[in-house]
């Protein structure tokens, strides 16, 4: 589990430069959860989640990792960093060796693993970003934009963590690479059950599609928390903070406005293609 | 670590060092530098002395700032000027035996110590007031100007000066990057602070090859973009901000010239 | 205007190693005053058609002329890539100047203009862009989209008839996204510049006057935006995206559902669905 208890930030503090990422953040997030953290350039969530590993200890307040306190100077922070795995945004400008092979075992091999043992998590992580066998052996610079970026993600997979938080994992990726992006990021939700996997997006609809719970941050506080429903039955709290809704849910508010009777939970095509055959089927039945 | 350069560390102003040319300001700074290397005296290093507490003066630019260029070469002054102190052969003023070697305390050793630590921190301060009061763009194009009359002889004055812009311009990019590809690869378990030398800079690998991939795709685009903005080098080429020298510069120069000349006099003639 | 005639591209052309065809034959025509966003996903050729025209690539096989000047004759390079400016997709990468006006300025002077003319081009064109204010920043303190604006004022600056953005959002987040799309909206609409939008995404496709959609080198559809984008099962194949809306609509239809195929927007959509359902609302 995370946990994050009145959690703030200051960069640079006691600088004249100082400047505050994060407003008492409460937040805890079970085992097995998926969720999407969604907010403009600067809202903090880049800050948010790297306090997850440890990259970042809070200014203020506490955060646990399974029972463990980062802020605790006794704590070691490489074992924070093995059970939460962080791919930063671009994660394949950090590539470096000369196969993808050895690029994945990176990891594993800082943890002073046998041969055998980094060998099976070079293959396990491979799997689980969806790299092929024959991908393994190549430089990672002959590979396409989205194949690189899952590559970089199989390196922190292999590391075997028990949560996984990607920084805007399909940015930049056409909608191609980001459909098999978002594949991997629910099949690893699907086969992983106690795996928490929390994932930066500017995207309502890509949003919509995968995320259990849906954290809307906005200038450094948690704006909305709830499940996708009810982040997205709230369209004009989130245009009051410039995001946008899903297409799919504006619309079911405007039909709702106009008085049709539609059910709330309308975000994603399915549900509003569902709704709407269910009016007109009304319609022709009355 | 990028970020404490001292290029680019100008401290924004309108005093009238800011104000001055940067052609003519250079000059004024190699003639500084020429003054402080042929004056020994007392006296000459006196008026020396006046002369660049009134600049540091008139700059606007804090004493701190000017102490804080000086602290990265202070083991450097300590070191050569003990090394002057005790090495140098002459009338000894102190001597003592440790551990069975003897050290002596001369007097020549101690004026020229005296002289080394002052050449070198006046030095230090006169190029950080250049750097201070001038916006780095300005330094570039100062340079491109100087050198101009020796593209006769093949020096190329304007792609130096395009390379130290691009460097000024790309040095933030660089240290951001170097930055998050350092945390990203801690996230993977890399180490960057444990160890001795060796193993530090083996650790180095995983942030310097994506630093390097990184640079050359950038230098590609980069290269791409200039040339779809018919870059073609410095011939042809016009400039938006001319540096024209002005009546104020040449007060300033004159101001300078008759500076320099009373402390040559105080030097060579106080002496006989 | 942009004109092709037969145009290929093949890397490595003529070399022993494999050749690799990424333009086949293009036939296009691109009209003076026009917004065309080119559309297609990774790989399908779309930049390298960008780069043909403003004489960065040079065709391998055909032609490309601009406002009648052929890309191949090698006098009129630098005429070409002052008629069709460029903007390219890593805002960091592509800005030379250390200070905001210095990169206003870059072009202007590579062109050898005088200097009090530069002056007045790099007021005017921060003012198109609205970056006025940031004149003397450093672009390193600029969010993504204010540099994709600056680097759109860098290439205005050589006050161009063509603008050519080669995935000018690809690295930005929704504001940025928005705030780049808004300003190249601006100057087709007010200052009559002919736009080339490259992009992936749908949603800035769509508000061009028309889209080109690539893919494997070739061009697969060519229309309005409503035009392509009803053809949701052949966008769909091509790896690329519609709107919602125009999904929900495509779903509707196979229902059975008689709704019009092209709506783009959520308030088309709504009338649509309004006028469907009639009298069920209140």
């Amino acid at each position: 589990m995370i946990k994050a208890e009145h959690v703030g930030y200051i960069y640079q503090k006691g600088t004249p430069f100082e400047h505050r990422a994060l407003y008492d953040i409460n937040l805890e997030i079970a085992d097995g959860t998926l969720a999407a953290v969604i907010g403009h350039t600067g809202s903090g969530k880049s800050t948010l989640i790297q306090h997850f590993n440890a990259l970042i200890k809070p200014t203020e307040g506490r955060v646990i990792i399974d029972g463990t306190d980062i802020t605790n100077p006794k704590t070691d922070l490489r074992l924070i960093r093995r059970a939460v795995g962080l791919v930063f945004q671009y994660p394949e400008h950090q590539l470096f060796e000369e196969t993808v092979y050895k690029d994945i075992a990176f990891g594993p091999a800082t943890m002073g693993l046998d041969k055998a043992e980094i060998d099976e998590r070079v293959r396990l992580g491979a799997r689980l970003a969806g790299l092929r066998e024959e991908h393994l052996q190549r430089s990672p610079f002959e590979l396409s934009g989205g194949q690189k970026r899952r590559a970089a993600i199989a390196g922190v997979l292999a590391m075997e963590p028990k949560a996984l938080i990607l920084d805007e994992p399909t940015a930049g990726l056409d909608p191609k690479g980001r459909d098999a992006m978002l594949s991997v990021i629910k099949k690893l939700h699907e086969e992983n059950k106690d795996m928490i996997i929390i994932f930066v997006s500017h995207s309502m609809e890509e949003v919509a599609g995968i995320a259990e719970r849906v954290i809307v941050m906005n200038e450094g506080r948690v704006e909305i928390d709830g499940t996708a429903e009810e982040v997205f039955a709230n369209a004009e709290r989130l245009r009051r903070i410039g995001l946008n809704a899903p297409q799919m849910a504006l619309l079911a508010d405007k039909l709702r406005a106009a008085g049709y009777d539609l059910p709330e939970n309308i975000y994603t095509v399915e549900q509003a293609a569902a709704a709407v055959k269910k009016l007109i089927g009304g319609n022709t039945g009355a | 670590m990028l970020r404490d350069v001292v290029i680019g560390q100008y401290v924004p102003g309108k005093s009238p060092l800011h104000r001055m040319n940067p052609p003519l300001k250079m000059i004024l700074m190699i003639a500084y530098i020429a003054v402080l290397f042929v004056i020994k005296s007392a006296a000459a290093y006196a008026l020396f002395t006046v002369c660049a507490v009134t600049l540091i003066m008139i700059s606007g630019v804090s004493v701190g700032m000017i102490l804080k260029g000086i602290k990265p070469i202070l083991y450097i002054v300590i070191f050569t000027a003990l090394l002057n102190i005790f090495m140098t052969t002459g009338e000894v003023m102190w001597s003592a035996s440790v551990f069975g070697l003897t050290l002596r305390i001369t007097k020549e050793g101690v004026t020229a110590g005296a002289l080394l630590t002052a050449r070198l921190i006046y030095l230090v301060t006169g190029t950080s007031l250049l750097t201070l009061t001038t916006p780095p763009l300005q330094l570039t194009d100062g340079i491109e100007r100087l050198l101009k009359p020796l593209n006769k002889i093949k020096v190329p004055s304007h792609e130096i000066a395009m390379m130290m812009t691009i460097a000024i311009r790309f040095i933030p990019t660089f240290s951001e990057e170097a930055d998050k590809i350092k945390k990203a690869q801690t996230a993977r378990g890399a180490d960057f602070e444990s160890g001795g030398l060796i193993k530090r800079a083996r650790a180095m690998t995983p942030l310097l090859v994506p630093l390097f991939i990184s640079a050359f795709r950038r230098a590609d685009e980069l290269a791409e973009a200039m040339e779809a903005r018919c870059y073609r080098g410095g011939g042809n080429r016009t400039k938006m901000k001319e540096q024209h020298i002005t009546a104020f510069d040449i007060k300033a120069a004159v101001i300078f010239v008759l500076a320099a000349v009373l402390i040559l006099l105080a030097e060579f003639w106080i002496e006989i | 205007m942009i004109e092709t005639k037969n145009l290929s591209h093949s890397y490595r052309a003529g070399s022993a190693e494999q050749e690799k065809k990424v333009l086949k034959g293009l036939n296009l025509k691109i009209e003076k005053g026009s917004f065309t966003a080119v559309l297609g996903r990774n790989g399908s050729g779309k930049s390298t058609l960008a780069k043909h025209f403003n004489a960065m690539l040079l065709p391998t096989g055909g032609k490309v002329y601009i406002n009648g000047m052929d890309t191949l004759d090698e006098k009129s390079v630098f005429d070409i890539r002052r008629t069709a400016g460029m903007v390219f997709q890593n805002p960091d990468n592509q800005m030379v100047a250390a200070i905001v006006e210095d990169e206003v300025a870059f072009a202007p002077e590579n062109l050898g203009v005088e200097p009090k003319e530069i002056r007045s081009r790099v007021r005017e064109c921060l003012e198109t862009v609205n970056m006025t204010k940031y004149a003397e920043t450093a672009p390193s303190k600029l969010s993504g989209g204010q540099k994709q604006r600056v680097a759109i004022a860098a290439v205005l600056a050589m006050k161009p008839e063509i603008l050519i953005l080669d995935e000018p959002t690809a690295m930005l987040d929704p504001m940025g996204r928005s705030e780049v799309i808004k300003t190249v909206k601006k100057l087709n609409k007010e200052q009559g510049i002919t736009v080339v939008l490259i992009t992936h995404y749908m949603e800035e496709a769509a508000a061009a006057d028309r889209v080109v959609v690539m893919d494997g080198g070739s061009i697969a559809l060519d229309g309005t935006p409503k035009q392509v984008f009803s053809n949701v099962e052949m966008i769909k194949a091509l790896g690329l995206d519609v709107p919602q809306v125009t999904l929900l609509a495509y779903e509707l239809n196979k229902a059975g559902i008689d709704i019009a195929a092209d709506v783009l927007t959520v308030d088309e959509c709504f009338t649509e669905l309004a006028g469907l359902l009639g009298g069920n609302g209140k």
